[in-house]
């Protein structure tokens, strides 16, 4: 699956949001998987995901659309999901795991680390629109605490000196 | 979009050599290379890939599939060790029961637990078998491969692995020229930890918020869209071929003498050790065993207490460290094997702030459906934050004792809660001066103002 | 049956049930949330836990939640367990962390089931100490207000919004302890049953906004056991007033009617009631003067003087007709008939429509089939809708309907082992599962979507399709002669899908004025009915009384403008109706201005009201008392909810019947003397004999318990002695009610145990809020201890019936003209209601409905208007391209077009340039 997200800076915070005849394509094949058109919803919600780099408002009417479902529920499911963006977000994500294993090997420093590099906290995107950065949950890298990933790529164990040269690569 | 710099890329490892390694004693690991690539369909066939599909299939008896399993006693290696045989047998076939789905709970999410990646990235045919397997024996007609959406090396893998078994006739029409039906998609999750409880994930297969389904009625009568749904860990799925090659009998040999259990378990250690790891073990080694395997604690450091097998498991001491890591055992001492991958705490780690960690991680993996954990685990919360600070008042630790308690199983709607309830209990009794030590205030002053404790 | 043991008690249960809703059945109280009596259970709260013990031998047992387990035989719990009390105070605990302290400015306070269960936990003091969650609120349209920060997540509003009625614009978003439930984006909630989120949400999330317009407390309000009156349906309501205002409309429980649902129309539509330009006192307006001096204030006029000077007009007329109405009680217009005489009486329908009811009062009686009641029209397992949209016509029938519809698997789900209350298992096996729906009727309808077919044809059209179902069904019955063969297959396959059910149900009505229509369901319905089939045959009629005033006969409207404008007859008496919204504009005043007099009863102020020489101030439902006969042939009787001269002592507003009286004693130089309720029922009841019954639709004025009256208001009722004050110190005496065994007060009985069948309001110690209705149910969700209220009058006659062999020949689309049909609206199609805040606010801009390709034919353009011109009307509004709409036909919306437009051809004309896309609006 790729999952590199296509994001063009101008489609972030504009208006008129128009579903890409592609992504529509994508949508309805994905439907066919399953045995109720709302299985693809999820699906659909990180087909626009990989294209905008979040859903914006109107892709929600636009995939109930497709799904033959009502928009609340689409809101419903994108608005559950930690991993589906309702809001806009940096060019790269930073997924810093906090579970237990990281948490006991050197979160807590790894993110302040990352807050001191970045000028922001969790939840937050930095100012030129570069990263966004939030918690995970075990990132299933435990034997490499502390773990983050940054879009596709999974790093551990992270030292706060790595940081620099890691996040120089992701501009 | 790797760096080209030299990057502390994280990459899945056996902590096994393949000379340590045999189809006789580590039916779920002998075929990994030690150089980390995936064995690939042409490797897998191989090393004896498919032939229990072959076998089993043109068998036409489904029936001794599901004998084999229970008898094997294959207990599920997603946490909660329900054998895999009865769940099997109680799922409803025939009449007018239409055919139903396999589904392979990929969702690893569990904290401390990194064992189904590896599986996944490296020998994705063993779990395609062991599906087809399960499908045959529960007459299943789809399989879906739940697959955490962050598991990206996990999903390419699987997405080559699934083609080139369609290819070679695995999945399709018709299995192995058997006449039966079955083919497998891989769906990929958007976050939440919660889609790793089997009904939760149902409804987050069908395209639902996950919330999870009362049971009864269980999967195996109504699952996916109310058709008969089997779900199984990946590890647990990966069983089935051996079984089905080798035989019960050989499978229960696996393990020691020490235990109940059979087979083999891919156990890890994480925390402060020195070399953290995952192996391929009989089931039942002890902690102390997977200790010594992970070379230890760093720094010499002295071990507090150890979690067996996730966040959602209790608290054990030193004392349990020459215990058989094994389903019963563990349960006995007030805690549960959960997935078998260790984690451990040093004596200078506050217990408190490592509750707060784990139930900040509860509450905020909530769905959101029962009362206890929607809104009691977020008030667990906001007391550890305030005993840590040492903003705690008289009554706190008390208090802390009743959320754990009426979060326990059957009071809420699914294990997610107990889940949380159970380190919180065992934490209390095991160490409740540390967290006594955050009380600095009598109780009962009214306050001015609530106090901003803990954004969850 | 089974047995259960509670507490150390034994009790027989039916075993079917939840433990919850057993017990709460037996009169044991267990505080619940997420579990409702329509709902079922889903275990979302768990409030409801009690200690369940395996069995006599087992001391020790487990917490389970009472909603989900069986009420199996044998079962033994305990409620009062104490672990069981500890937990259920935790988990009130919880719900209330975040709930504010906001009870004494919130509207749900005093009829608040998170109040009655809080107090019931016994939960009354605040151990969280920290920050609060709170929210932002949404707009959600005229009819409901939205309050987020009190949500205690208990899921029942997405449950009745979506699950059961069909929403799709309210859900539950985010996650963990920050669940919002609201819409997706700002705006006004689209479901017509989004009223009943302020019922069904525990709290005060949801909360009438109607009311908040001039809150008043449950405690302080007076009600009476009131019928709604804006459609036919007979929906159960419980008006609650102060002040002489009506201040909200509540659900009344009837176990086979509405049980605890309501219409957005009914709940909100009462705005006319509260109107200030309401005629208060008798008025007289010369016609000469009003000729000379149209602006003119009208004279007003005591009782006294009104009567002798109406008496007196009527004296030296030569004859005088009286024009009755359908949404006026049977008792008013039997009075009325009784002032003009039988000769000289109008239904006030028209004549068509009133042929249609005939025939469905008649096929009623004779087609063999039943007509079901709401209850069971949900337990029928294929329904075809022949002619008529519920939604927009009868809408509460609409959500039965849907109920049928979406009826999930249950014998699959018994094999399976999964009760019918466990709503979520149900809701998964359901999710592929529709039983047929078949909908003939040209506009789209908010039912399609779960239809299996839905064709749109020509009404005449319909009718060949029913009589060609009819046929297939049994080959006796009339085949249609050159029917095409897609209607001809899809005749088959609907006749088919009737034949393999167990409960077919024929649903027709008068939404397309068109008897063949009904006839042609008659048809189906008999055909079904010789099969041994368990059908049922329902029509949707039109106004509140519809069926009683075609029982009650007399000639149609057309009749008596025509003896008006013939100069047959020169005076009129007008009940409750407004012609200019039933003939066109002409012909009424044609007619009108031969009348001299012109007497007119109304509550509103309508243009008829406007040409009366005398009008007199007729009480509406809420100031009087009467019978009114349901879609279903149910005869229901509508109690006074207070006396408008006690807060206006000018007002001299009375019941139509009242007034009638009035006149016929002083016309007969009787004795003057009042007239009560019972007398005139009972009078109506021996006059007709299709209403021999009516007097038995509810106990008379003698009725009492444990020798107390009914109390209209409720025991905590404040103010009274206040009230008045800014009038009068001295407090007066309540008013007394000589007609019914209500009282004006909070003194009399207002309590559960004895039961009776008129609640005016639903109370129990404990329960504050609609959930009362529990403690006066047999079995929760059941029927009313006392009886359901109302007596049904039409009942299948046996005898030998003949299949109607008048089949209309297919519509003929013309090169030169179109055909109107008039389609009903929920919002802004009735008379009385399009008057009413907040209805007003909710009613879509009308449109009117076009096929593509006459569209195209007509060059529509876009941003322009289409005109319509009748013979003698005309009307312009924007078009609406609906794709499969009928060729040749436009579609006009109920309550916005002149009236006669439908009675000819009509012409269309639109500017030049570019055709309309389907779906798309042309806006002025």
């Amino acid at each position: 699956m790729e999952q590199t997200p296509v994001t063009d800076p101008n489609t972030i915070a504009t208006d008129g949001f128009r579903l890409h005849p592609d992504d529509e394509a994508a949508m309805r094949e994905e439907i066919g998987h399953f045995e109720q058109p709302q299985a693809a919803c999820i699906e659909a919600l990180k087909i626009v995901q990989r294209r905008h780099g979040w859903v914006p408002d109107d892709a929600i009417t636009a995939i109930a659309r497709v799904l033959g479902v009502g928009p609340a529920s689409v809101e419903g499911v994108a608005t559950f999901y930690s991993l589906i963006f309702r809001q806009p977000v940096g060019r790269h994500i930073i997924l810093v795991c906090d579970s237990s294993s990281c948490f006991l090997t050197g979160f807590d420093q790894l993110r302040d680390a990352l807050g001191e590099h970045l000028g922001i906290g969790l939840g937050e995107t930095t100012a030129d629109g570069r990263f966004t950065l939030l918690p995970v949950c075990c990132l299933g890298a435990c034997d490499g605490g502390p773990a983050l990933m940054i879009d596709d790529d999974v790093y551990g164990p992270v030292a706060a000196g790595d940081l620099p040269d890691l996040l120089e690569g992701y501009s | 979009m790797n760096s080209q710099r030299q990057s502390p890329i994280y990459k899945s490892r056996l902590l096994q050599p393949v000379a340590e390694r045999s189809p006789e004693t580590h039916p779920l690991t002998w075929r990994l290379r030690d150089d980390g690539q995936v064995v690939d369909l042409k490797e897998y066939q191989s090393k004896e890939g498919y032939q229990a599909v072959s076998q089993v299939l043109n068998g036409h008896d489904p029936g001794a599939v599901i004998a084999a399993m229970k008898e094997a006693n294959v207990r599920g290696r997603g946490g909660a060790g329900f054998s895999a045989g009865l769940k099997w047998s109680l799922t409803m076939q025939g009449g007018d029961i239409p055919r139903g789905y396999i589904v392979c709970n990929a969702d690893e999410m569990e904290p401390g637990t990194f064992k189904d990646r590896l599986l996944m990235e490296q020998q994705p045919h063993l779990l395609i078998e062991g599906m087809i397997l399960a499908a045959f024996a529960n007459n299943a007609r789809y399989g879906y491969i739940f697959l955490r959406g962050e598991y990206v090396e996990s999903a390419r893998v699987l997405s080559e692995a699934l083609a080139e078994a369609r290819d070679a006739g695995w999945l399709g029409p018709d299995v192995a020229g058997s006449g039966f039906d079955f083919d497998i998609a891989l769906h990929t999750g958007a976050g939440r930890y919660i889609c790793g409880e089997e009904t939760a994930l149902l409804n987050s297969l069908e395209g639902q918020r996950a919330n999870p389904r009362a049971k009864p009625p269980f999967p195996g009568q109504s699952g996916a869209w109310g058709k008969p749904t089997v779900v199984n860990n990946v590890e647990t799925l990966c069983n089935a071929p051996a079984v089905m090659l080798r035989g019960a009998d050989w499978y229960q040999g696996l393990s020691g003498d020490g235990t109940d259990d059979g087979g083999t378990k891919l156990y890890g250690a994480s925390g402060l050790v020195n070399r953290p790891g995952l192996w391929e073990l009989p089931i039942g080694t002890t902690g102390g065993e997977l200790l010594e395997l992970a070379g230890g604690l760093r720094d010499g450091k002295k071990l507090k207490a150890w979690l067996p097998g996730g966040a959602s498991t209790g608290f054990l001491l030193p004392e349990h460290l020459d215990l058989p890591l094994d389903f019963d055992t563990v349960g006995k001492e007030g805690s549960r094997l959960g997935t078998g991958l260790i984690t451990v705490v040093t004596e200078d780690q506050s217990m408190v702030a490592l509750m707060r960690n784990l139930e900040q991680f509860f509450a905020r993996e909530s769905c959101g459906w029962c009362t206890p954990c929607r809104d009691g685990l977020p008030w667990t919360v906001k007391l550890l934050l305030a005993l840590e600070r040492g903003e705690g008042e008289a009554g706190d630790v008390e208090l802390l004792d009743k959320l754990a308690a009426d979060c326990g199983p059957a009071q809420t709607f699914c294990a997610h809660a107990p889940g949380a309830a159970m380190p919180l209990e065992t934490a209390l009794r095991h160490f409740r001066h540390e967290f006594e030590q955050g009380i600095r205030q009598s109780k009962g002053k009214p306050h001015g103002d609530p106090i901003p404790v803990g954004e969850v | 049956m089974a047995t259960i043991h509670v507490d150390g008690q034994s009790y027989e249960v039916n075993g079917a049930d939840n433990l919850l809703q057993a017990c709460l059945s037996l009169g044991l109280d267990i505080p619940y949330f997420c579990w409702h009596p329509a709902l079922g259970s889903v275990g979302a709260c768990r409030q409801c836990a009690v200690r369940q013990y395996k069995d006599s031998d087992d001391d020790q047992g487990m917490l389970v939640m009472s909603c989900m387990t069986p009420a199996a035989d044998g079962t033994r719990i305990d409620i009062e367990d104490e672990e069981a009390r500890a937990f259920r105070a935790s988990v009130v605990e919880w719900l209330m962390i975040n709930h504010p302290h906001d009870c004494p400015v919130c509207e749900e306070g005093g009829h608040c089931h998170l109040q009655d269960m809080t107090v019931m936990t016994g939960h009354d003091r605040r151990r969280y100490r920290f920050r609060k969650r709170t929210r932002r609120n949404q707009y959600l349209g005229p009819f409901i207000a939205h309050e987020m920060n009190r949500c205690i997540t208990c899921y029942r509003c997405v449950r009745f919004y979506n699950d059961y009625a069909g929403g799709t614009d309210l859900g539950a978003f985010g996650s963990k302890d920050n669940v919002y439930f609201g819409r997706h984006q700002e705006g006004t909630l689209e479901s017509r049953f989004a009223g009943n989120l302020t019922e069904v949400c525990p709290t005060g999330v949801f909360t009438d906004q109607s009311h908040s317009e001039h809150y008043t407390r449950k405690w302080d309000l007076q009600f009476a056991p009131g019928i709604c009156h804006q459609c036919a349906m007979g929906c159960n309501i419980s008006p609650g007033e102060r002040y002489g205002d009506i201040r909200r409309i509540e659900n009344r429980y009837h176990g086979e009617v509405n049980g605890f649902f309501l219409c957005d129309l009914g709940r909100f539509g009462y705005g006319y009631v509260n109107r200030t330009d309401r005629p208060r006192v008798p008025e007289l307006r010369p016609a000469r003067e009003r000729e000379q001096e149209p602006e003119r204030e009208p004279e007003t006029l005591g009782v006294d003087t009104a009567l002798a000077r109406i008496t007196e007009a009527l004296r030296h007329a030569g004859r005088v007709i009286g024009i009755g109405s359908p949404r006026a009680s049977l008792e008013s217009n039997h009075q009325l008939r009784e002032l003009v005489g039988e000769a000289n009486f109008s239904t006030g329908i028209n004549a068509n429509e009133q042929l249609c009811l005939g025939l469905m009062d008649e096929l009623g009686r004779s087609c063999g089939l039943p007509a079901p009641t709401l209850r069971e029209v949900e337990g029928h397992d294929a329904v075809l809708l022949l002619g008529e949209d519920p939604m927009e016509s009868a809408a509460r029938l609409g959500l039965a309907i849907r109920q049928a519809i979406t009826a999930p698997p249950s014998e699959y789900a018994a094999k399976l082992g999964i009760p019918h209350w466990n709503a979520e298992a149900m809701k998964t096996l359901a999710q592929d599962h529709r039983q047929p729906l078949f909908i003939a009727y040209p506009a789209e309808t908010e039912l399609d979507s779960l239809a299996r077919d839905r064709v749109a044809l020509a009404p005449d059209d319909i009718a060949r399709l029913g009589f060609a179902v009819a046929h297939d069904i049994d080959p006796t019955a009339p085949g249609v002669p050159g029917l095409d063969k897609a209607l001809k297959s899809r005749a088959a396959e609907i006749a088919s899908a009737l034949m393999s059910a167990q409960r077919p149900l024929v649903l027709s009505g008068g939404a397309l004025d068109s008897p063949a229509i009904i006839r042609a369901a008659g048809n189906i319905a008999r055909a079904l009915a010789r099969r041994a089939s368990r059908g049922g045959l329902l029509f949707v009629r039109r106004e509140a009384n519809s069926t009683g005033q075609s029982l009650l006969g007399g000639q149609p409207l057309e009749w008596a403008l025509d003896q008006l404008t013939d100069g047959n007859a020169d005076a009129a008496v007008i009940l409750e109706n407004d012609l200019y919204q039933r003939l066109p504009e002409a012909r009424v005043d044609s007619a009108l201005a031969n009348a001299r007099p012109l007497v007119v009863l109304d509550h509103q102020r309508t243009r008829t009201l406007s040409r009366a020489t005398f009008s007199l101030p007729a009480a509406s439902f809420a100031e009087g008392d009467g019978t009114l006969v349901s879609l279903e042939g149910r005869a229901q009787r509508f109690f006074q909810v207070f006396e408008p001269g006690y807060l206006r002592p000018e007002a001299r507003i009375h019941e139509s019947w009242r007034w009638l009286h009035g006149l016929s004693v002083n016309l007969s130089g009787d004795t003057p003397g009042d007239i009560t309720l019972d007398e005139v029922t009972a009078a109506c009841s021996r006059a007709c004999p299709e209403l021999e019954m009516i007097t038995a639709a509810a106990p008379d004025a003698r009725f009492r318990i444990e020798g107390l009256r009914l109390a209209r208001e409720p025991h905590r009722y404040s103010g009274r002695t206040a009230m008045r004050a800014d009038q009068n110190v001295s407090e007066p005496r309540v008013p007394q009610d000589p007609d019914t065994a209500l009282a004006f007060s909070m003194e009399g009985y207002s309590g559960f145990r004895h039961p009776h069948q008129q609640v005016p309001f639903a109370w129990a110690p404990g329960w504050n809020s609609p959930q009362a209705w529990n403690k006066f149910t047999d079995e929760v969700g059941g029927h009313l201890r006392g009886g359901d209220p109302g007596i049904r009058l039409l009942h299948p006659r046996p005898g030998l019936y003949h299949y109607d062999c008048d089949i209309p020949e297919a519509f003929q689309r013309s090169d030169t003209d179109y055909r109107a049909i008039v389609l009903p609206r929920l919002f802004g199609g009735d008379e009385t209601s399009a008057r009413a805040e907040p209805i007003r606010q909710r009613m879509e801009p009308p449109v009117l409905l076009l096929s593509e390709n006459d569209a195209t034919a007509l060059g529509a353009e876009l941003g322009g208007l289409v005109t319509v011109t009748g013979e003698q009307v005309c009307v312009t509004l924007p078009a609406r391209v609906q794709v499969d709409w009928p060729r040749g036909l436009v579609g006009l919306p109920a309550g916005s077009v002149p009236m006669g437009i439908a009675d000819g051809p009509v012409t269309l004309t639109a500017g030049p340039g570019s055709t309309p896309t389907p779906g798309e609006e042309v806006r002025a």
